[in-house]
C-alpha cells in the first residue's frame, strides 16, 4: 500500500507544533499501524532526521500505552481495539491518513504525538485503591462474592487507563476513567468500606486537574477501546449522592 | 570471591519461618532515616516499594514508561498459581515446590522454591484484600484451572488479564503510598547506572527521558525490579521497552550473573509474518487444554499448504499428524513449554510447517466446538479468538489458528541469594530479572506469583536484615566523587555514542542480533554454532559501534539514542548468553544442546558435572569473565529424568 500521512510535529511542550506530510511506500496489509510508523522512522533515520515521538509499550492493546487520534478518532477506525492492535488492512490503498497527538488540556503534547497522562495517576493515588496493608488479611474465600458482582467488577477493571474517552470527550471529561474505578471498587465487598471516601476524594481531584463536566453525550463509551461502560458513571453518580448524604446526615 | 547462597539451617519446610524470627530489624523510628531505591514498578517493583513505604521507610521508585501502571506485568494473561488447594484435588506447598524444582529440570534453588510456594496462599488473600476481580464460581468462591500441564488445578485467573488486574492492584497499594508521602514516584527514567560506594550500592543515575538531563540518586540500599531480557531477541513477546541494560550495568559493576542462557520460548504464540515485525504477540497457554496440535502427515500436503494450493479443511482426518499426543500419550498438548515448543520445530525443520513461511503449525478447535459446543469454547477463549482474528485476518472458529513458539522469557538474571542480594552489597534484584526461582524452565502462571512474593513477602523482610546496621550512614550527597565518575562515564558514553555518525539504525543492527540469536542461542544450540555466534556478536558490536546512526541531541528527548544505550548492552549480554550456553554442556529446560539427546530427542541432563547455577563474574570489556559455580543441593526432592510420555 501506498499512502499519505499528515502529522503532528512538535519540537517540545513550549514549542508550537504543525503538521508535516510524509509518504510511505510498499506497506504491507498485515502490519500494523505502528509498524508502519516504524518503517517512516527507519526513513526518517536513514535521512539523519530526527524521528517521530509516540509512545507505545506493549504492542497487544494491554499497557495503555499508545494514543493516537487518527482521522480524528481516538485510537483509529476499527472498534473496540487501540491503535497498536489495528492493522493496515482497515485503510485504502492510496488514501491519506491525518495522525494527531490526543488534544485535551489535562493530557500536554510533550513532544511530536507523546503526551502527558500524570493526571490519570493523580487521580488514582487520590483515593482508588483499597487502603489496606501487606500481610494481615483475611483468607481470599472468607467473604464470597456473587458472581455476577465479581463478572462486572473485572468490567470495569479492565480499563488500560489509555485516556481516549478523555480525548474523544468535547469536555475533556474523565467519568468514564474515573467511574471504572469507582464501580469496580464499590462492587466488590473489599471496596465498599470506604467507597464514600474514595468517590469524592477522586471526584474532587478530578475537578482540581482540570477536566471537564459530563453532559452526556455517550462518546467516551464510543471510542474505548475496552468496552467501559456508560452506566459506570450512573453507578458513580449514585456513589456520590451516597457519600453525599450520608456526610449530610453525620453532620446533622 | 566465594558465593555464598547463605540458605539458612534447619528443615526445608522450617527454613524461611527460622529466618524470620532471628533476622534483624529496624526499629521504627530509624526507618524513616533510611532511603530505598527500588528500580521497576512490575509486580515486583510496585510491590516491594508499596510494602517497604508502609513499613516507614523513604521509597523512590523508577520507570521508563508514563505511568507505573504500564509495566511489562501489565501483559501477563493466563494466571497466577498459588497452593490453596481450594478444588481439594490435592495440592499442598510440597507439591507446588515438588513441580517447580521438577519443571524447572532441576537447575534451582530448593529454599527459595519452597519459600516462594510458602507464601503463594498469602499472595492470593493480598490481591482479593486489595480488590482484585479473581474469577467466581456460582457460589461466590473463588475459581481455579489446570495451566501449562499441571495435574492439580491451582491457577488463580482474571480472565484473560490476570497480569493487569495484580499489577493494577500493586499499582493501587502504590499509589496510597505515593499519596501518604512515603514513595516517590519518577517516570519517564531509565536507570543507566549504579553507584557504588565503598563497595556497597549506594545509588542510581538516571536519564530523564523528556529532556535528556542525567539524575543522580542516593539510596541505602537499591533493588533492581525491571524484568527480562528476552529482547535480546529483537522479536520476542516482551514490551517495546522491556531491556536487560539495568542487570547488564550491575553485572559490570560487579553483581553476577546466573544462568544467562536459561531462555523460554512460548509454544503458543502467532508466527512472524514479515521483516518489518515488531514483535510477536502470545496466545495464552489455556488454548492447549481445548485445542489440538497438528501438521500434516505428508511433507507434498505441508508443500502445497505453504503455496497456498491446500486449506487445513482440505486434508483428511488420517493424514494429520498430532505430534505431541503421538509423541507424549500421557500429557499429549500440554507437555510443558520447553518440549512443546522443540517439538513444533522439529516438524517445521522436517518440513512439515504450515503457513506461508513452512515455520507454523496448527491449533485446532474443530473437535472442541464439536464436543463443547461453540458457546463453551467462546466463554473460555473469546478474548483470545477476537485478538487473533485482528492480528491475522482468521476466524479461529472456522479454520485452525497457527501458532510458532517464540521467546517469552528469562529464567537467567542478575544473581541473588536467599535475601535476594546479590554479590554487591545492598543491591538486591527481584521478579525477573533475578535468576532465582525457575531453574532452567518456567512453569506457566509462576512469573507472577515469584514477582509478587519477592515484592511483598520476601524483601520487606530481608531488606531491612541488611539495613540493620546502615542506620548509622547518613545520606551521602549525589556530588560525592563517586556519583560525579559514574555520571561522567554515562555522559562520555552517550557522547561516543552520537559520534559515530554511522549509516546503520539502532533497530537495524538490533534485528541483526535478534537474527544471529534466535539461529544460534534459540531452540536448538551446539558448539559450532554457539562458537559462531560469539563470533559474530563481537563483529556485530564493533559495526555498531563504528556505523550505527542517531539522530538529534543528548540532551533533548531522543528515543534512537534510548534505543542504542539498550541496544548496546543486549549486543554484550548476547554474547554472555551464548557463552553460557557453549559451557553448559548439557540439555536441560529451556536449554537444548543437540549433542546432548537421548536416541527418541528428549533433553539429556548431565546431572553429575552439571548440577550448579553458573554465576558469571565480570572482569573488564576485553577480558573473558569469570564463571563461579553454585552447588545445588537437593536433599528434599528425588532427582529424576522429566518424562512427559
Ligand atoms: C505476554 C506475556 C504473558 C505472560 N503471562 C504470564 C502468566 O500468565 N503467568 C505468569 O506467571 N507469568 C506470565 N508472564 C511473565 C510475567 O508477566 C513476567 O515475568 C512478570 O510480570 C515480570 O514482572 P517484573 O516485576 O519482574 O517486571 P516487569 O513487569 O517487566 O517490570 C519491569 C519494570 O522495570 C522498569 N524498567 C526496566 N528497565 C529499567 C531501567 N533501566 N530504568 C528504570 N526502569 C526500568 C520498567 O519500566 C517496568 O516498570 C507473561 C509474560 C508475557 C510477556
Ligand atoms: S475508560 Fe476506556 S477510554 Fe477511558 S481510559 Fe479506560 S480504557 Fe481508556
Ligand atoms: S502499546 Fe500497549 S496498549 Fe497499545
Amino acid at each position: 500500500m501506498d499512502l499519505t500521512l499528515k502529522i503532528w510535529r512538535q519540537e517540545n511542550a513550549q514549542a508550537r507544533g504543525k503538521f508535516e506530510t510524509y509518504k510511505v511506500t510498499g506497506i504491507s496489509e498485515d502490519a500494523s499501524f505502528l509498524e508502519m510508523l516504524d518503517i517512516l522512522n527507519e526513513s526518517m533515520v536513514d535521512k539523519v532526521q530526527l524521528p517521530i515521538a509516540f509512545d507505545h509499550d506493549c504492542r497487544e492493546g494491554i499497557c495503555g500505552m499508545c494514543s493516537l487520534y487518527i482521522n480524528g478518532r481516538p485510537h483509529g477506525p476499527d472498534q473496540g481495539i487501540t491503535v497498536c492492535q489495528m492493522h493496515m488492512r482497515n485503510f485504502k490503498d492510496g488514501s491519506t491518513i491525518v495522525i494527531e497527538p490526543w488534544r485535551a488540556k489535562p493530557f500536554p503534547v510533550i513532544k511530536d504525538l507523546m503526551i502527558d497522562r500524570s493526571a490519570f495517576d493523580l487521580i488514582i493515588q487520590a483515593g482508588g485503591y483499597v487502603s489496606v496493608h501487606t500481610g494481615g488479611v483475611p483468607d481470599a474465600n472468607s467473604i464470597p462474592i456473587k458472581k455476577e458482582h465479581a463478572e462486572l467488577a473485572m468490567d470495569a477493571a479492565a480499563c488500560i487507563g489509555c485516556g481516549a474517552c478523555v480525548a474523544t470527550c468535547k469536555n475533556a471529561s474523565a467519568m468514564l476513567f474515573v467511574s471504572a474505578k469507582v464501580s469496580q471498587m464499590a462492587l466488590l465487598p473489599q471496596g465498599k468500606i470506604e467507597a464514600a471516601r474514595r468517590v469524592q476524594k477522586m471526584v474532587a481531584e478530578m475537578d482540581d486537574l482540570g477536566f471537564g463536566n459530563c453532559t452526556n453525550t455517550y462518546a467516551c463509551e464510543a471510542e474505548c477501546p475496552k468496552d467501559i461502560k456508560i452506566s459506570n458513571i450512573a453507578r458513580m453518580n449514585w456513589q456520590f449522592l451516597i457519600a453525599k448524604v450520608g456526610a449530610q446526615k453525620m453532620n446533622a | 570471591m566465594k558465593l555464598d547462597s547463605k540458605i539458612p539451617d534447619g528443615p526445608l519446610a522450617e527454613k524461611w519461618t527460622n529466618y524470620k524470627a532471628s533476622q534483624d530489624l529496624v526499629n521504627p523510628a530509624n526507618k524513616r532515616k533510611i532511603d530505598i531505591i527500588v528500580v521497576g514498578t512490575g509486580l515486583a517493583g510496585a510491590g516491594a516499594a508499596a510494602s517497604l513505604g508502609e513499613l516507614g521507610f523513604n521509597v523512590k521508585i523508577f520507570c521508563i514508561q508514563d505511568s507505573p501502571r504500564r509495566a511489562h506485568s501489565i501483559a501477563a494473561q493466563g494466571g497466577i498459581n498459588a497452593t490453596k488447594n481450594y478444588p481439594n484435588d490435592g495440592d499442598s506447598i510440597y507439591r507446588l515446590f515438588y513441580d517447580t524444582v521438577k519443571g524447572g529440570d532441576y537447575r534451582a534453588r530448593e529454599a527459595n522454591v519452597y519459600r516462594l510456594a510458602e507464601v503463594s496462599s498469602n499472595i492470593i488473600d493480598q490481591c482479593v484484600a486489595q480488590g482484585v476481580p479473581f474469577a467466581r464460581d456460582y457460589g461466590g468462591l473463588l475459581d481455579n484451572r489446570s495451566f501449562g500441564g499441571a495435574q492439580v488445578s491451582r491457577t488463580f485467573y482474571a480472565r484473560g488479564q490476570t497480569g493487569q488486574q495484580l499489577l493494577l492492584g500493586a499499582y493501587g497499594a502504590l499509589s496510597k503510598e505515593i499519596h501518604k508521602g512515603s514513595v516517590e514516584l519518577f517516570t519517564r527514567r531509565e536507570m543507566l547506572d549504579l553507584v557504588v560506594i565503598d563497595g556497597k550500592a549506594r545509588g542510581i543515575i538516571t536519564r530523564n527521558l523528556i529532556n535528556g538531563k542525567l539524575e543522580k540518586y542516593f539510596g541505602h540500599a537499591v533493588v533492581i525490579a525491571t524484568g527480562g531480557y528476552g529482547n535480546a531477541f529483537f522479536l520476542s513477546t516482551m514490551a517495546m521497552t522491556s531491556n536487560g541494560s539495568a542487570a547488564w550495568q550491575v553485572y559490570k559493576k560487579g553483581a553476577f550473573f546466573g544462568n544467562p542462557n536459561f531462555t523460554q520460548i512460548h509454544p503458543t504464540c502467532i508466527p512472524v509474518h514479515g521483516d518489518y515485525q515488531s514483535k510477536l504477540t502470545l496466545m495464552s497457554e489455556s488454548l492447549r487444554n481445548d485445542g489440538r496440535i497438528w501438521v500434516p502427515k505428508n511433507k507434498e500436503d505441508a508443500e502445497k499448504i505453504q503455496k497456498g494450493e491446500l486449506k487445513p479443511g482440505g486434508i483428511k482426518e488420517e493424514d494429520r499428524d498430532y505430534y505431541l499426543e503421538r509423541r507424549y500419550p500421557a500429557f499429549g498438548n500440554l507437555v510443558p513449554r520447553d518440549v512443546a515448543s522443540r517439538a513444533a520445530k522439529e516438524r517445521c525443520d522436517a518440513g512439515y510447517g504450515v503457513g506461508s513461511t513452512g515455520l507454523a503449525v496448527y491449533l485446532d478447535f474443530a473437535d472442541a466446538i464439536k464436543r463443547l459446543g461453540k458457546n463453551v469454547i467462546e466463554a473460555r477463549y473469546g478474548n483470545l479468538f477476537q485478538m487473533y482474528e485482528k492480528i491475522v485476518d482468521e476466524n479461529p472458529y472456522e479454520t485452525p489458528m497457527m501458532i510458532y513458539p517464540a521467546i517469552h522469557y528469562t529464567m537467567g538474571g542478575i544473581w541473588v541469594d536467599y535475601e535476594l542480594q546479590t554479590t554487591i552489597p545492598g543491591l538486591f534484584a527481584a521478579g525477573e530479572a533475578n535468576f532465582s526461582d525457575h531453574g532452567a524452565n518456567r512453569l506457566g502462571a509462576s512469573a507472577l506469583m515469584q514477582g509478587l512474593s519477592d515484592g511483598y513477602f520476601v524483601l520487606p523482610y530481608t531488606l531491612q536484615n541488611y539495613l540493620a546496621d546502615q542506620i548509622q550512614v547518613a545520606r551521602i550527597p549525589t556530588d560525592h566523587p563517586e556519583f560525579e565518575k559514574t555520571e561522567k562515564e554515562i555522559t562520555e558514553r552517550q557522547e561516543k555514542l552520537m559520534a559515530v555518525k554511522g549509516s546503520q539504525s539502532v533497530d537495524g543492527i538490533h534485528k541483526k542480533l535478534g537474527r544471529i540469536m534466535w539461529e544460534y542461542v534459540g531452540m536448538g544450540r551446539n558448539q559450532e554454532g554457539l562458537e559462531k555466534a560469539i563470533g559474530m556478536i563481537r563483529e556485530l558490536r564493533a559495526e555498531f559501534w563504528k556505523d550505527v546512526r542517531i539522530p538529534g541531541r543528548i540532551d533533548e528527548l531522543n528515543i534512537e539514542l534510548d534505543k542504542a544505550m539498550r541496544v548496546a548492552d543486549f549486543l554484550e549480554l548476547g554474547e554472555l548468553m551464548a557463552k553460557d550456553a557453549l559451557d553448559r554442556k548439557e540439555s536441560c529446560g529451556g536449554h537444548f544442546r543437540e549433542e546432548y539427546q537421548t536416541p527418541e530427542g528428549e533433553a539429556l541432563r548431565d546431572d553429575e558435572n552439571f548440577t550448579f547455577v553458573s554465576a558469571w563474574e565480570y572482569q573488564g570489556d576485553d577480558k573473558e569473565p569469570i564463571l563461579h559455580k553454585e552447588p545445588l543441593i537437593y536433599e528434599n526432592i528425588e532427582v529424576k529424568q522429566r518424562d512427559y510420555k
